[in-house]
Parts: structure tokens; sequence; C-alpha cells
């Protein structure tokens, strides 16, 4: 196989795309392709000041390497699960980009502010730990943005993930998740940053490719409570039918975009707004009297407190 | 050929294609990736018997 654009030995064959590059070549294909997306969704504005969500896997640490290399400057936010080897050898990992990359990155250690780890938290609460870690990460990291000036939160989740929940959310008619995966969130005045997600249609083959290119080292273990988890399976059969169907998971994100939109387009005219409710501890849009983080606190009789290290 | 494939490492006596490789190891090329001597390669890659090989897992739980 060789590579479309200078005819040498191919390094990765994209069949969703009927390509096939080197690997100079895919790096250049990968980033043209996330530009295009930035420029079209005007996921990122000049005045803009964004920060990324980082994991230390392959894909925010990706995205937070790519932005600097289009120079766009940004800093991390990292949410330190208290689970063991795992979350310190994630943190390494983004200390090393946040070095190469010369930026700051802020850290919440849900055992400084819970007094326990994720998992012990999600027992306490009667929740799953990804229900709980999903809850927390989003609340800690809106409230970097607010708190440090950021109105931007850039996230690495890409096709594969978005097709995987969206899998999930028609299989189970989840109608209050269905609608609400977008590419850009708007923010909320005063209460929610925008958020945006720049590898929305790049597969995470690529994103994985484009990391071991460009020498990222990103934690390859799996988050262990993340074992048995159903979008692990969604991700199976998806991958299954790409195989036999290559362009099905792109087809099936890109369609479902367009039926947002024409949603979206529907309610404007119709000046069809959703009241929004706002926690009264902390302000943070809920759909009760208590957003999830506040409930939790109290849940566990402690006062509230938020408070991040700052690396670099 | 040393094939290292979720941190345990597989010995292949015979040069074979990628495609073949992944096979063997019962994996699919669409969740996964391969890193021959340090340089991506695609399924009709040949490997040598000397390679030093990396099979990537790319699907994680989100």
């Amino acid at each position: 196989m060789k590579c479309r654009i200078c005819g040498q030995p191919a390094s990765i064959n994209l069949r969703s795309h009927k390509t096939a590059f080197c690997e100079t070549d895919f790096l250049h294909f990968f980033e043209r392709r996330v530009r295009t997306t930035i420029r079209k969704y005007r996921l990122v504005g000049k005045d803009d000041r964004p920060v990324v969500a980082v994991s230390g896997g392959k894909d925010s640490l990706s995205l937070w390497y790519l932005l600097s290399r289009m120079g766009i400057a940004a800093d991390g936010i990292y949410v330190d699960l208290g689970i063991g080897d795992y979350s310190r050898v994630s943190l390494e990992k983004i200390k090393a980009v946040a070095d190469r990359l010369g930026r700051k990155v802020f850290i919440f250690h849900v055992r400084d502010i819970f007094q326990m780890g994720i998992g012990e938290v999600a027992r306490a609460i009667r929740r799953v730990p990804c229900s709980a870690c999903g809850m927390i990460k989003r609340y800690v990291m809106n409230r970097v943005c607010m708190d440090r000036g950021y109105n931007l939160l850039l996230t690495g989740h890409n096709l594969d993930d978005e097709a995987a929940a969206l899998f999930g959310n028609v299989l189970y008619w989840k109608k209050e998740y269905l609608w609400r995966k977008d590419i850009v969130l708007e923010e909320k005045e005063g209460h929610l940053s925008r958020k945006a997600k720049p590898f929305f249609l790049c597969s995470e083959r690529e994103v994985a490719a484009y990391a071991i290119i460009s020498g990222i080292d990103y934690i390859y273990e799996e988050c262990p409570f993340s074992k048995g988890a159903k979008t692990l399976t969604y991700k199976g059969i998806l991958g299954r039918l790409e195989e036999s169907s290559p362009g099905t998971k792109l087809m099936f994100i890109k369609g479902y975009l367009n039926e947002l939109r024409q949603m979206k387009m529907h309610d404007e005219a119709a000046g069809e707004a959703k009241e929004v409710i706002y926690c009264e501890t902390c302000g943070y849009p809920t759909l009760g009297g208590q957003c999830g983080f506040c409930w939790t606190l109290k849940k566990l009789g402690l006062s509230y407190r938020v408070e991040f290290e700052e690396y670099g | 050929m040393k094939v290292n494939w979720e941190g345990r490492e597989y010995t292949f006596e015979k040069a074979m294609l990628v495609s073949r490789l992944l096979d063997e190891l019962e994996v699919s090329a669409e969740a996964h990736l391969v890193v021959a001597n340090n340089r991506l390669v695609t399924e009709d890659h040949k490997l040598g018997a000397d390679d030093n090989v990396k099979v990537i897992r790319v699907i994680s739980g989100g």
C-alpha cells in the first residue's frame, strides 16, 4: 500500500476515507482535518481563552499538543480520581506534556476534597464509578473555567466516543440525553463555560496514530473502573460494522449533527427556550435544588470546597 | 520476530504479513495499530523474521 501523497510505503490505511498515508503525510492530513473542523464549527475564536481537559490518555494529550502546534495556547485541567498507580502515572504523563508545551495544568485531587477515592465516593452515593466520575469532572472543569477566567473548555472526545454514546442513547431511547450531544455547547453566562470537541469527527484509530507518530507518551492502561463498561461493548459493535462498511461511524455522527441542527433551528424559530435552574449552593446548572457535586459533599458530611494544585 | 502485545511478548519464527499477525492474535485491524521497528505499518506490510513489533489497542473506555 502506498501513500496517496508521496507514493512511499503507507503507514496507515484509512478505509473510511478510501486512502492511505505515510507518517508525515498522515500528520498533515490529520491536522488539516482538525483545523477544518475548528473553523467550520467555529470552535475556537481569536479572543477565546481555552483550557484543555486532560486525562493522560491519547485523545486529550494529542489535542493539547495539536492545539499548541496550531498556535492555540491552552492550559490543562486534570482531575486526579485517586485511583492508585493509574492516577499517579496519568499525572506523570500530563506533567511531561505540560513541560514539553510550556503550559500550566490545574490539578484537582478527589481525595483532598472528598477524603476518599472515586470508587468509595461512588459507593457512598450509590452510583457506578463512571457516573460519579463524570459528574465530578464536569463540575470541576467548569469551576476552573469560571474561577480562572477561561471561557472555553476543550475535550478530546473522538468520533468513536460520540458514536458509542449516541448508539447507547438510541438503543435505550434515552431521550433526556439523546439531543444533548453536540460538537460545541454554548455558555450560560456566569454559570457554564462554552465546551467544544475538536476531535468529534476523528476516529479513535486516527487519534492514536497521531499520538504515536508525534511521540506523545500517553497512559495505555485502561481505567480499572472501565472494565465491562457498556461503552466498550458499543465500540466493539460499531467497530465490526465499520470493518464491513467503512465510513459507517462518520455517517452516523454526521447524520446526527444534521438532524440536531435542523431541530435547533426549529426550536429557535418556535422560540422554545428551555428554562435553566441553578444550584442553590454554588450556582451550577441543575435539574433541582442542589447540583450533584454539592449534593455529594452534603451526603458525605463535608462542606463546600473546591481547590486546585497548579503545576507549571 | 518479537511481538509485544498488551504487555506480553510473543515470538514468531517466520516472516508474515501484518494482517496475518492480527489474525494469529485474533484482534481486529480496525481497533489496533501495528508498529514495526518504530514505524507504523499497514496490514499489507510484510514483517521480517527479525523485526521488533508492537501491537497497540486504540479503543479505550472513553
